[in-house]
């Protein structure tokens, strides 16, 4: 079974139908122990960082995703649900940033680009021993967001650019985070949901 | 490594039918809403919108219903407008499984919707429909509601830049005066709305001929939205995008099935 973490945030539904193509059940759940028994855990994620913290702490999500990983349970986020898995995120932070998950190092800010959101189809630099790409090398992927971390962090790491270069993919053992949305991206984004079932 | 531009077919919904005219008159029938949204989807469409132009409750509810079976099946954002008057209107199409919304009349008559919307799930979930013609206002475009029908007064070029304070994160800019007349994009209006916005651009109205699309992109805008060369076989899909690669625009291309 695959859970689809549920904190408030938009459109799950499409998440959901799109991970069932996969053949595995899944539901949308913000249960703590459904959320950690499931065999995945899909962190989605809209809006801004700070608001998504702020929905992910009332369900103790935060908590959640450092139990599976540590309990060595795949952890899959999506959008700002990967955004938030670094330690800081600049979105509409005042003075200091905003506090993430801080599963990895860095800090989510701005792109330096004219026209945003980046919104739209975009393909991606791939690491060589991407899983989750593998076969899709030379597809398209759908982004929606003005924000990204730009430090490479995890094991693997591949790319994409918009204004400057930024990770649109981490593959670090149990962790793994899209910038763009795999259910949104056609049979693109449902090959790469399946790369990420088939080993849970 | 560039953004593609993407190509979106519009579907007008009432009553759980795709409907189409010609500014916004004499509708006639176009087809089954989701299986059209299925076939555009396979077809290589970049995202889906629906334009919900029902009258009544009764076919609004219809429409979250095509909403939901659309979503059940096609793996492609979809945009759904019309009759959205509040953040309730919002959450309840979300739910049902769209990404996007589009709003026009109500944020006009009341401009805090905008931020309404944008505070609880974020700009890049609003898209400002304007539907401007040319007119007697200070830039020459003067912004429309209720498809088109009725005037405002309001200059096409200040609402953008004020709506865009407000929080939105994209614009369909829709012309009422080339609106399904297939004689080209209103191109003067696409330029004088991507120079006072920073967000994402939609060209909508007037497409005809392939290199109409092609035009628009030139004046600004980053995707481009059409109905009836779609619904009515005009072109294909395909033949937009490959009249786009052929003349080194950045589309994205789907593999054969």
């Amino acid at each position: 079974m695959i859970a689809i973490l549920d904190y408030g945030s938009g459109n799950v539904r499409s998440a959901q139908r799109a991970f069932a193509t996969s053949g595995m059940d899944v539901v949308i759940t913000s249960d703590r122990s459904v959320a950690l028994e499931a065999k995945g855990l899909v962190v989605p994620g809209v809006g801004a960082f700070a608001s998504c913290m702020q929905g992910l702490n009332a369900v103790d999500g935060a908590s959640i995703i450092r139990e599976r990983i540590s309990r060595e349970r795949p952890v899959l986020g999506i959008c700002v649900g990967m955004q938030i898995l670094f330690s800081q995120g600049s979105e509409h932070a005042q003075n200091a940033p905003h506090v993430g998950v801080g599963i990895w190092d860095a800090e989510v800010s701005k792109l330096d680009a004219p026209i945003l959101p980046h919104m739209g189809w975009n393909t991606v630099e791939v690491a060589e021993t991407s899983e989750l790409l593998a076969g899709i090398e030379d597809q398209f992927f759908y982004f929606v967001h003005s924000y990204a971390a730009k430090q490479a962090v995890g094991q693997k790491q591949s790319w994409s650019t918009y204004g400057e270069r930024f990770l649109a993919v981490v593959e670090d053992d149990y962790v793994s985070a899209t910038q763009f949305h795999p259910e949104k991206s056609g049979d693109a984004g449902l090959a790469l949901i399946k790369n990420w079932t088939k080993k849970l | 490594m560039t953004l593609s531009v993407r190509i979106i077919p519009c579907l007008d919904v009432t009553d759980g039918r795709v409907v189409k005219g010609v500014n916004f008159t004499n509708l006639v029938d176009a087809g089954d809403p989701v299986e059209m949204a299925s076939v555009y989807g396979i077809e290589g469409a970049d995202e889906l919108t629906f334009l919900d132009i029902s009258a009544s409750v009764v076919g609004r509810e219809t429409t979250l219903d095509v909403v939901r079976r659309t979503a059940e099946q096609v793996f492609i954002p979809l945009t759904v407008g019309g009759g959205i008057r509040s953040v309730q209107d919002v959450d309840r199409l979300l739910r049902a499984g769209a990404d996007k919304i589009s709003i026009n009349t109500s944020a006009i008559a009341r401009p805090e919707l905008i931020a309404e919307i944008a505070d609880r799930f974020g700009a890049q979930v609003l898209v400002l429909s304007v539907d401007a013609r040319r007119a007697r206002t200070e830039s020459g475009f003067e912004v429309t509601t209720h498809g088109g029908r009725e005037g405002t007064d309001i200059d096409a070029l200040a609402w953008v830049e004020k709506a865009c304070a407000l929080g939105v994160g994209e614009i369909l800019l829709n012309s009422m005066d080339a609106d399904g007349t297939r004689a080209g994009y209103d191109i003067g209006m696409i330029t004088a709305v991507r120079a006072v916005s920073k967000v994402p651009l939609i060209a909508s109205g007037g497409a005809g001929t392939l290199s109409d699309f092609a035009a628009a992109l030139d004046a600004g805008a980053d995707a481009l939205l059409a109905a009836s060369v779609f619904h009515f076989g005009i072109h294909r899909i395909g033949d937009v995008k490959n009249y786009l690669t052929s003349h080194n625009y950045p589309v994205r291309v789907t593999s054969p099935k």
